[in-house]
Protein backbone atom coordinates (compact mmCIF):
# COMPACT_ATOMS: atom_id res chain seq x y z
CA UNK A 1 0.00 0.00 0.00
CA UNK A 2 2.49 2.62 1.11
CA UNK A 3 -0.22 5.25 1.35
CA UNK A 4 -0.24 7.34 4.47
CA UNK A 5 -3.23 9.26 5.64
CA UNK A 6 -2.94 12.98 5.00
CA UNK A 7 -5.78 15.06 6.31
CA UNK A 8 -4.31 18.43 5.23
CA UNK A 9 -6.56 18.77 2.18
CA UNK A 10 -9.65 17.90 4.22
CA UNK A 11 -8.74 20.35 7.00
CA UNK A 12 -8.29 23.11 4.43
CA UNK A 13 -11.87 22.53 3.29
CA UNK A 14 -13.20 21.75 6.73
CA UNK A 15 -15.21 24.98 6.80
CA UNK A 16 -17.07 23.81 3.70
CA UNK A 17 -17.94 20.55 5.44
CA UNK A 18 -19.20 22.43 8.49
CA UNK A 19 -21.28 24.75 6.32
CA UNK A 20 -22.68 21.66 4.61
CA UNK A 21 -23.46 20.11 7.99
CA UNK A 22 -25.27 23.28 9.10
CA UNK A 23 -27.31 23.24 5.90
CA UNK A 24 -28.13 19.54 6.43
CA UNK A 25 -29.39 20.27 9.94
CA UNK A 26 -31.36 23.28 8.68
CA UNK A 27 -33.01 21.23 5.93
CA UNK A 28 -33.92 18.45 8.37
CA UNK A 29 -35.29 20.96 10.87
CA UNK A 30 -37.41 22.81 8.32
CA UNK A 31 -38.61 19.46 6.95
CA UNK A 32 -39.68 18.04 10.29
CA UNK A 33 -41.34 21.29 11.37
CA UNK A 34 -43.73 21.21 8.40
CA UNK A 35 -43.82 17.41 8.66
CA UNK A 36 -45.12 17.69 12.23
CA UNK A 37 -48.03 19.84 11.09
CA UNK A 38 -48.86 17.37 8.30
CA UNK A 39 -48.37 14.44 10.68
CA UNK A 40 -50.70 15.90 13.31
CA UNK A 41 -53.49 16.58 10.82
CA UNK A 42 -53.12 13.13 9.29
CA UNK A 43 -52.95 11.46 12.71
CA UNK A 44 -56.23 13.09 13.76
CA UNK A 45 -57.71 12.03 10.42
CA UNK A 46 -56.49 8.45 10.94
CA UNK A 47 -58.26 8.31 14.30
CA UNK A 48 -61.40 10.09 13.07
CA UNK A 49 -64.72 8.28 13.14
CA UNK A 50 -65.69 9.20 9.58
CA UNK A 51 -64.41 7.01 6.72
CA UNK A 52 -64.24 10.18 4.64
CA UNK A 53 -61.26 11.32 6.77
CA UNK A 54 -59.69 7.94 7.47
CA UNK A 55 -59.49 6.65 3.90
CA UNK A 56 -57.41 9.45 2.29
CA UNK A 57 -55.16 9.67 5.35
CA UNK A 58 -54.45 5.93 5.23
CA UNK A 59 -53.82 6.13 1.47
CA UNK A 60 -51.30 8.96 1.92
CA UNK A 61 -49.39 7.11 4.62
CA UNK A 62 -49.31 3.85 2.63
CA UNK A 63 -48.14 5.49 -0.59
CA UNK A 64 -45.39 7.60 0.96
CA UNK A 65 -44.05 4.83 3.17
CA UNK A 66 -43.74 2.45 0.24
CA UNK A 67 -42.04 4.83 -2.19
CA UNK A 68 -38.26 5.43 -2.08
CA UNK A 69 -37.47 8.94 -0.90
CA UNK A 70 -35.02 9.47 -3.77
CA UNK A 71 -37.88 8.97 -6.24
CA UNK A 72 -39.97 11.50 -4.29
CA UNK A 73 -37.10 14.02 -4.32
CA UNK A 74 -36.52 13.68 -8.05
CA UNK A 75 -40.25 13.80 -8.73
CA UNK A 76 -40.66 17.00 -6.72
CA UNK A 77 -37.71 18.69 -8.37
CA UNK A 78 -37.93 17.51 -11.99
CA UNK A 79 -41.57 16.52 -12.54
CA UNK A 80 -43.61 19.01 -10.50
CA UNK A 81 -42.55 21.99 -12.69
CA UNK A 82 -44.41 20.24 -15.54
CA UNK A 83 -47.54 20.56 -13.44
CA UNK A 84 -46.84 24.26 -13.04
CA UNK A 85 -45.29 24.00 -9.57
CA UNK A 86 -41.70 25.13 -10.08
CA UNK A 87 -39.88 25.37 -6.75
CA UNK A 88 -36.26 26.15 -6.05
CA UNK A 89 -33.97 23.19 -5.24
CA UNK A 90 -34.05 23.89 -1.53
CA UNK A 91 -37.78 24.50 -1.36
CA UNK A 92 -38.65 21.40 -3.34
CA UNK A 93 -36.33 19.35 -1.11
CA UNK A 94 -37.83 20.72 2.10
CA UNK A 95 -41.31 20.06 0.71
CA UNK A 96 -40.33 16.47 -0.05
CA UNK A 97 -38.85 15.96 3.40
CA UNK A 98 -42.00 17.42 4.96
CA UNK A 99 -44.34 15.17 2.99
CA UNK A 100 -42.09 12.15 3.56
CA UNK A 101 -41.68 12.66 7.31
CA UNK A 102 -45.37 13.59 7.61
CA UNK A 103 -46.33 10.03 6.73
CA UNK A 104 -43.99 8.53 9.34
CA UNK A 105 -44.93 11.12 11.96
CA UNK A 106 -48.63 10.46 11.36
CA UNK A 107 -48.08 6.87 12.54
CA UNK A 108 -46.00 8.10 15.47
CA UNK A 109 -48.67 10.60 16.54
CA UNK A 110 -51.46 8.06 16.00
CA UNK A 111 -49.75 5.69 18.41
CA UNK A 112 -49.22 8.61 20.82
CA UNK A 113 -52.90 9.53 20.67
CA UNK A 114 -53.91 5.94 21.31
CA UNK A 115 -51.69 5.90 24.41
CA UNK A 116 -53.55 8.82 26.04
CA UNK A 117 -56.18 7.29 28.36
CA UNK A 118 -59.77 7.97 27.24
CA UNK A 119 -60.62 8.92 30.83
CA UNK A 120 -58.83 12.24 30.30
CA UNK A 121 -61.17 13.09 27.44
CA UNK A 122 -64.14 12.28 29.62
CA UNK A 123 -62.67 14.26 32.52
CA UNK A 124 -62.29 17.24 30.18
CA UNK A 125 -65.94 16.96 29.18
CA UNK A 126 -66.92 16.69 32.83
CA UNK A 127 -65.28 19.98 33.75
CA UNK A 128 -67.02 21.65 30.82
CA UNK A 129 -64.26 21.96 28.20
CA UNK A 130 -65.20 22.04 24.54
CA UNK A 131 -63.84 19.36 22.15
CA UNK A 132 -61.26 21.77 20.71
CA UNK A 133 -60.10 22.80 24.17
CA UNK A 134 -59.73 19.18 25.27
CA UNK A 135 -57.72 18.40 22.15
CA UNK A 136 -55.40 21.39 22.48
CA UNK A 137 -54.84 21.63 26.20
CA UNK A 138 -55.31 18.05 27.43
CA UNK A 139 -54.65 15.48 24.71
CA UNK A 140 -51.95 17.21 22.64
CA UNK A 141 -49.51 18.08 25.46
CA UNK A 142 -49.68 14.54 26.84
CA UNK A 143 -49.39 13.01 23.40
CA UNK A 144 -46.30 15.11 22.59
CA UNK A 145 -44.58 13.91 25.76
CA UNK A 146 -45.44 10.32 24.89
CA UNK A 147 -44.05 10.51 21.37
CA UNK A 148 -40.84 12.42 22.11
CA UNK A 149 -38.54 9.37 21.71
CA UNK A 150 -40.07 8.35 18.35
CA UNK A 151 -40.17 11.98 17.21
CA UNK A 152 -36.48 12.20 18.02
CA UNK A 153 -35.52 9.08 16.08
CA UNK A 154 -37.61 10.28 13.12
CA UNK A 155 -35.65 13.54 13.20
CA UNK A 156 -32.33 11.71 13.30
CA UNK A 157 -33.23 9.53 10.34
CA UNK A 158 -34.53 12.60 8.50
CA UNK A 159 -31.19 14.29 9.16
CA UNK A 160 -29.45 11.32 7.56
CA UNK A 161 -31.86 11.50 4.61
CA UNK A 162 -30.73 15.07 3.90
CA UNK A 163 -27.66 13.46 2.34
CA UNK A 164 -29.92 12.72 -0.65
CA UNK A 165 -30.07 16.45 -1.37
CA UNK A 166 -26.67 15.85 -2.97
CA UNK A 167 -28.59 14.15 -5.80
CA UNK A 168 -30.10 17.49 -6.83
CA UNK A 169 -26.87 19.40 -6.11
CA UNK A 170 -27.85 21.13 -2.87
CA UNK A 171 -24.52 21.93 -1.17
CA UNK A 172 -25.12 19.98 2.05
CA UNK A 173 -22.56 17.78 3.81
CA UNK A 174 -22.49 14.82 1.41
CA UNK A 175 -22.35 17.13 -1.62
CA UNK A 176 -19.40 19.04 -0.17
CA UNK A 177 -17.66 15.79 0.76
CA UNK A 178 -18.03 14.50 -2.76
CA UNK A 179 -16.63 17.76 -4.12
CA UNK A 180 -13.60 17.63 -1.82
CA UNK A 181 -13.15 13.97 -2.76
CA UNK A 182 -13.05 14.78 -6.46
CA UNK A 183 -10.88 17.88 -6.09
CA UNK A 184 -8.27 16.58 -3.66
CA UNK A 185 -8.28 12.82 -4.38
CA UNK A 186 -7.89 12.39 -0.61
CA UNK A 187 -10.63 9.78 -0.80
CA UNK A 188 -10.18 7.85 2.43
CA UNK A 189 -9.62 10.95 4.55
CA UNK A 190 -12.64 12.78 3.11
CA UNK A 191 -15.06 9.94 3.79
CA UNK A 192 -13.66 9.16 7.24
CA UNK A 193 -14.17 12.79 8.29
CA UNK A 194 -17.63 12.93 6.69
CA UNK A 195 -18.75 9.70 8.36
CA UNK A 196 -17.48 10.93 11.71
CA UNK A 197 -19.29 14.26 11.30
CA UNK A 198 -22.55 12.42 10.63
CA UNK A 199 -22.05 9.93 13.45
CA UNK A 200 -21.08 12.66 15.93
CA UNK A 201 -24.07 14.82 14.98
CA UNK A 202 -26.44 11.86 15.29
CA UNK A 203 -24.97 11.02 18.70
CA UNK A 204 -25.30 14.65 19.84
CA UNK A 205 -28.91 14.78 18.63
CA UNK A 206 -29.68 11.53 20.42
CA UNK A 207 -28.18 12.91 23.65
CA UNK A 208 -30.18 16.11 23.26
CA UNK A 209 -33.39 14.14 22.81
CA UNK A 210 -32.67 11.97 25.86
CA UNK A 211 -32.12 15.18 27.87
CA UNK A 212 -35.42 16.64 26.65
CA UNK A 213 -37.15 13.37 27.49
CA UNK A 214 -35.87 13.51 31.06
CA UNK A 215 -36.88 17.16 31.44
CA UNK A 216 -40.35 16.63 30.02
CA UNK A 217 -41.05 13.23 31.56
CA UNK A 218 -44.50 13.02 33.10
CA UNK A 219 -43.87 13.01 36.88
CA UNK A 220 -45.12 9.83 38.52
CA UNK B 1 -52.47 18.73 -27.91
CA UNK B 2 -51.60 18.30 -24.30
CA UNK B 3 -52.41 15.52 -21.93
CA UNK B 4 -53.73 12.86 -24.30
CA UNK B 5 -50.83 13.16 -26.70
CA UNK B 6 -48.36 13.12 -23.84
CA UNK B 7 -49.94 10.01 -22.45
CA UNK B 8 -49.84 8.29 -25.83
CA UNK B 9 -46.18 9.28 -26.18
CA UNK B 10 -45.48 7.90 -22.70
CA UNK B 11 -47.00 4.49 -23.44
CA UNK B 12 -45.19 4.44 -26.75
CA UNK B 13 -41.82 5.18 -25.17
CA UNK B 14 -42.43 2.85 -22.24
CA UNK B 15 -43.21 0.01 -24.67
CA UNK B 16 -40.13 0.75 -26.77
CA UNK B 17 -37.98 0.71 -23.63
CA UNK B 18 -39.72 -2.26 -21.99
CA UNK B 19 -36.61 -4.43 -22.02
CA UNK B 20 -34.44 -1.73 -20.44
CA UNK B 21 -37.08 -1.17 -17.75
CA UNK B 22 -37.39 -4.88 -17.05
CA UNK B 23 -33.62 -5.23 -16.88
CA UNK B 24 -33.51 -2.35 -14.44
CA UNK B 25 -36.21 -3.97 -12.32
CA UNK B 26 -34.22 -7.21 -12.44
CA UNK B 27 -31.09 -5.42 -11.22
CA UNK B 28 -33.07 -3.73 -8.43
CA UNK B 29 -34.37 -7.13 -7.31
CA UNK B 30 -30.91 -8.72 -7.60
CA UNK B 31 -29.18 -5.94 -5.64
CA UNK B 32 -31.85 -5.97 -2.94
CA UNK B 33 -31.95 -9.77 -2.67
CA UNK B 34 -28.16 -10.05 -2.44
CA UNK B 35 -27.96 -7.29 0.16
CA UNK B 36 -30.76 -8.84 2.21
CA UNK B 37 -29.26 -12.35 2.15
CA UNK B 38 -25.67 -11.33 2.88
CA UNK B 39 -26.77 -8.63 5.32
CA UNK B 40 -28.94 -11.10 7.22
CA UNK B 41 -26.11 -13.63 7.58
CA UNK B 42 -23.76 -10.90 8.80
CA UNK B 43 -26.50 -9.29 10.90
CA UNK B 44 -27.36 -12.49 12.79
CA UNK B 45 -23.68 -12.76 13.69
CA UNK B 46 -23.68 -9.13 14.83
CA UNK B 47 -26.84 -9.65 16.87
CA UNK B 48 -25.43 -12.75 18.58
CA UNK B 49 -22.17 -10.94 19.33
CA UNK B 50 -24.10 -7.98 20.76
CA UNK B 51 -26.09 -10.26 23.06
CA UNK B 52 -23.71 -13.06 24.03
CA UNK B 53 -20.26 -11.81 23.02
CA UNK B 54 -17.42 -11.30 25.50
CA UNK B 55 -16.99 -7.67 26.49
CA UNK B 56 -14.34 -6.66 23.87
CA UNK B 57 -16.35 -8.31 21.08
CA UNK B 58 -19.53 -6.67 22.33
CA UNK B 59 -17.90 -3.23 22.34
CA UNK B 60 -16.51 -3.82 18.87
CA UNK B 61 -19.89 -4.79 17.40
CA UNK B 62 -21.62 -1.98 19.33
CA UNK B 63 -19.17 0.47 17.75
CA UNK B 64 -19.78 -1.07 14.33
CA UNK B 65 -23.59 -0.87 14.52
CA UNK B 66 -23.62 2.64 16.02
CA UNK B 67 -21.21 3.87 13.37
CA UNK B 68 -23.19 2.36 10.50
CA UNK B 69 -26.54 3.48 11.89
CA UNK B 70 -25.22 7.02 12.37
CA UNK B 71 -24.10 7.28 8.75
CA UNK B 72 -26.51 7.97 5.88
CA UNK B 73 -26.80 5.11 3.38
CA UNK B 74 -25.72 7.40 0.55
CA UNK B 75 -22.47 8.15 2.39
CA UNK B 76 -21.93 4.40 2.86
CA UNK B 77 -22.50 3.93 -0.86
CA UNK B 78 -20.01 6.66 -1.80
CA UNK B 79 -17.49 5.48 0.77
CA UNK B 80 -17.68 1.91 -0.45
CA UNK B 81 -17.42 3.00 -4.08
CA UNK B 82 -14.59 5.52 -3.74
CA UNK B 83 -12.62 4.36 -0.70
CA UNK B 84 -12.18 0.68 -1.53
CA UNK B 85 -10.58 1.64 -4.84
CA UNK B 86 -7.76 3.46 -3.07
CA UNK B 87 -6.87 0.48 -0.91
CA UNK B 88 -6.44 -1.71 -3.96
CA UNK B 89 -9.90 -3.30 -3.94
CA UNK B 90 -11.33 -1.77 -7.10
CA UNK B 91 -14.94 -2.88 -7.00
CA UNK B 92 -17.30 -2.14 -9.91
CA UNK B 93 -20.38 -0.05 -8.96
CA UNK B 94 -22.65 -3.10 -8.64
CA UNK B 95 -20.40 -4.88 -6.13
CA UNK B 96 -19.58 -1.69 -4.24
CA UNK B 97 -23.30 -0.91 -3.98
CA UNK B 98 -24.19 -4.40 -2.79
CA UNK B 99 -21.42 -4.15 -0.19
CA UNK B 100 -22.74 -0.82 1.14
CA UNK B 101 -26.32 -2.11 1.34
CA UNK B 102 -25.14 -5.35 2.97
CA UNK B 103 -23.33 -3.43 5.69
CA UNK B 104 -26.38 -1.21 6.18
CA UNK B 105 -28.68 -4.25 6.33
CA UNK B 106 -26.43 -6.08 8.78
CA UNK B 107 -26.55 -3.28 11.35
CA UNK B 108 -30.36 -3.24 11.18
CA UNK B 109 -30.70 -7.01 11.39
CA UNK B 110 -28.15 -7.03 14.23
CA UNK B 111 -30.30 -4.66 16.29
CA UNK B 112 -33.46 -6.63 15.49
CA UNK B 113 -31.85 -9.91 16.59
CA UNK B 114 -30.42 -8.35 19.77
CA UNK B 115 -33.77 -6.75 20.62
CA UNK B 116 -35.66 -9.99 20.12
CA UNK B 117 -33.23 -12.07 22.17
CA UNK B 118 -33.17 -9.56 25.02
CA UNK B 119 -36.97 -9.32 25.08
CA UNK B 120 -37.25 -12.97 26.11
CA UNK B 121 -37.87 -13.12 29.87
CA UNK B 122 -34.83 -14.27 31.86
CA UNK B 123 -36.99 -17.01 33.42
CA UNK B 124 -36.84 -18.88 30.12
CA UNK B 125 -33.08 -19.44 30.15
CA UNK B 126 -33.15 -20.00 33.91
CA UNK B 127 -35.75 -22.77 33.52
CA UNK B 128 -33.71 -24.26 30.68
CA UNK B 129 -30.66 -24.26 32.92
CA UNK B 130 -32.70 -25.81 35.74
CA UNK B 131 -33.73 -28.78 33.58
CA UNK B 132 -30.09 -29.25 32.60
CA UNK B 133 -29.92 -27.93 29.02
CA UNK B 134 -26.55 -26.76 27.75
CA UNK B 135 -26.26 -23.23 26.33
CA UNK B 136 -26.43 -24.56 22.76
CA UNK B 137 -29.55 -26.56 23.55
CA UNK B 138 -31.14 -23.61 25.35
CA UNK B 139 -30.47 -21.41 22.38
CA UNK B 140 -31.71 -23.89 19.79
CA UNK B 141 -34.86 -25.13 21.55
CA UNK B 142 -35.87 -22.27 23.85
CA UNK B 143 -34.50 -18.89 22.77
CA UNK B 144 -34.23 -19.03 18.98
CA UNK B 145 -37.83 -20.15 18.31
CA UNK B 146 -39.22 -17.41 20.56
CA UNK B 147 -36.92 -14.74 19.14
CA UNK B 148 -37.86 -15.73 15.59
CA UNK B 149 -41.47 -14.70 16.17
CA UNK B 150 -40.30 -11.16 16.87
CA UNK B 151 -37.58 -11.12 14.26
CA UNK B 152 -39.59 -12.21 11.21
CA UNK B 153 -42.02 -9.26 10.85
CA UNK B 154 -39.28 -6.69 11.50
CA UNK B 155 -37.00 -8.51 9.08
CA UNK B 156 -39.58 -8.26 6.28
CA UNK B 157 -39.73 -4.51 6.96
CA UNK B 158 -35.96 -4.34 6.58
CA UNK B 159 -36.33 -6.05 3.21
CA UNK B 160 -38.64 -3.25 2.05
CA UNK B 161 -36.09 -0.72 3.35
CA UNK B 162 -33.42 -2.39 1.22
CA UNK B 163 -35.51 -2.14 -1.95
CA UNK B 164 -35.99 1.56 -1.25
CA UNK B 165 -32.29 2.05 -0.44
CA UNK B 166 -31.29 0.29 -3.67
CA UNK B 167 -32.41 3.43 -5.55
CA UNK B 168 -29.31 5.20 -4.17
CA UNK B 169 -27.11 2.97 -6.29
CA UNK B 170 -28.32 4.90 -9.34
CA UNK B 171 -26.10 7.75 -8.14
CA UNK B 172 -22.91 5.67 -8.57
CA UNK B 173 -24.15 4.37 -11.91
CA UNK B 174 -25.59 0.94 -11.16
CA UNK B 175 -28.15 0.24 -13.90
CA UNK B 176 -31.06 -0.45 -11.59
CA UNK B 177 -34.63 0.65 -12.17
CA UNK B 178 -34.27 4.31 -11.22
CA UNK B 179 -31.18 4.84 -13.40
CA UNK B 180 -32.89 3.17 -16.37
CA UNK B 181 -35.87 5.47 -15.86
CA UNK B 182 -33.60 8.51 -15.65
CA UNK B 183 -31.90 7.48 -18.89
CA UNK B 184 -35.33 7.20 -20.49
CA UNK B 185 -36.25 10.66 -19.22
CA UNK B 186 -33.09 12.23 -20.59
CA UNK B 187 -33.99 10.76 -23.98
CA UNK B 188 -37.74 11.46 -24.03
CA UNK B 189 -38.08 14.47 -21.67
CA UNK B 190 -41.23 12.85 -20.23
CA UNK B 191 -40.08 13.41 -16.67
CA UNK B 192 -43.53 13.68 -15.09
CA UNK B 193 -44.80 10.44 -16.61
CA UNK B 194 -41.70 8.39 -16.06
CA UNK B 195 -40.94 9.50 -12.50
CA UNK B 196 -44.57 8.75 -11.67
CA UNK B 197 -44.19 5.37 -13.36
CA UNK B 198 -41.04 4.66 -11.32
CA UNK B 199 -42.94 5.58 -8.17
CA UNK B 200 -45.75 3.19 -9.09
CA UNK B 201 -43.34 0.30 -9.78
CA UNK B 202 -41.48 0.78 -6.50
CA UNK B 203 -44.76 1.15 -4.65
CA UNK B 204 -46.03 -2.11 -6.13
CA UNK B 205 -42.91 -4.02 -5.06
CA UNK B 206 -42.84 -2.52 -1.56
CA UNK B 207 -46.57 -2.79 -1.01
CA UNK B 208 -46.37 -6.49 -1.84
CA UNK B 209 -43.54 -6.86 0.69
CA UNK B 210 -45.54 -4.89 3.29
CA UNK B 211 -48.61 -7.11 2.84
CA UNK B 212 -46.37 -10.16 3.11
CA UNK B 213 -44.95 -8.70 6.33
CA UNK B 214 -48.47 -8.30 7.76
CA UNK B 215 -49.22 -11.91 6.82
CA UNK B 216 -46.01 -13.13 8.48
CA UNK B 217 -46.84 -11.06 11.55
CA UNK B 218 -50.28 -12.68 11.83
CA UNK B 219 -48.91 -16.16 11.26
CA UNK B 220 -46.03 -15.83 13.70
CA UNK B 221 -48.03 -14.19 16.50
CA UNK B 222 -48.55 -16.35 19.56
CA UNK B 223 -52.10 -17.68 19.62
CA UNK B 224 -54.01 -15.83 22.32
Amino acid sequence: MGNTLNFAAVWRSFDLLLEGLALSLGLAFAGILIGCVIGLIVAFSLTAKAQLWRRPARLYVTIIRNTPILVLILFAYFALPELGLALSKTNSFILTLAIYSGAYLAEVFRAGLAAVPTGLHEAGLAIGLREGQIRNSVILPLMLRNVLPSLGSTFISLFKDTSLAAAIAIPELTFEARKINVESFRVVETWIVTCLLYVATCAALAALIRYAERRLAIPR
Amino acid sequence: MGMMMDLAAFFDQAWVARLAILKGLGTTVAVSALAICLGTILGVGVGLALTYGARPLRWLTRGYTDFIRGTPVLVLVFASYYVLGTVGLDLPPFEAGVLALTVFCSSHVGEIVRGALQAIPAGQSESAKAIGLTFTQTFAYVLAPQALRQILPAWVNTAAEMVKASTLLSIIGVGELLLRIQELISRTFLSLDFYFFAGVLYFAVNYAIERFGRYVERRSALPT
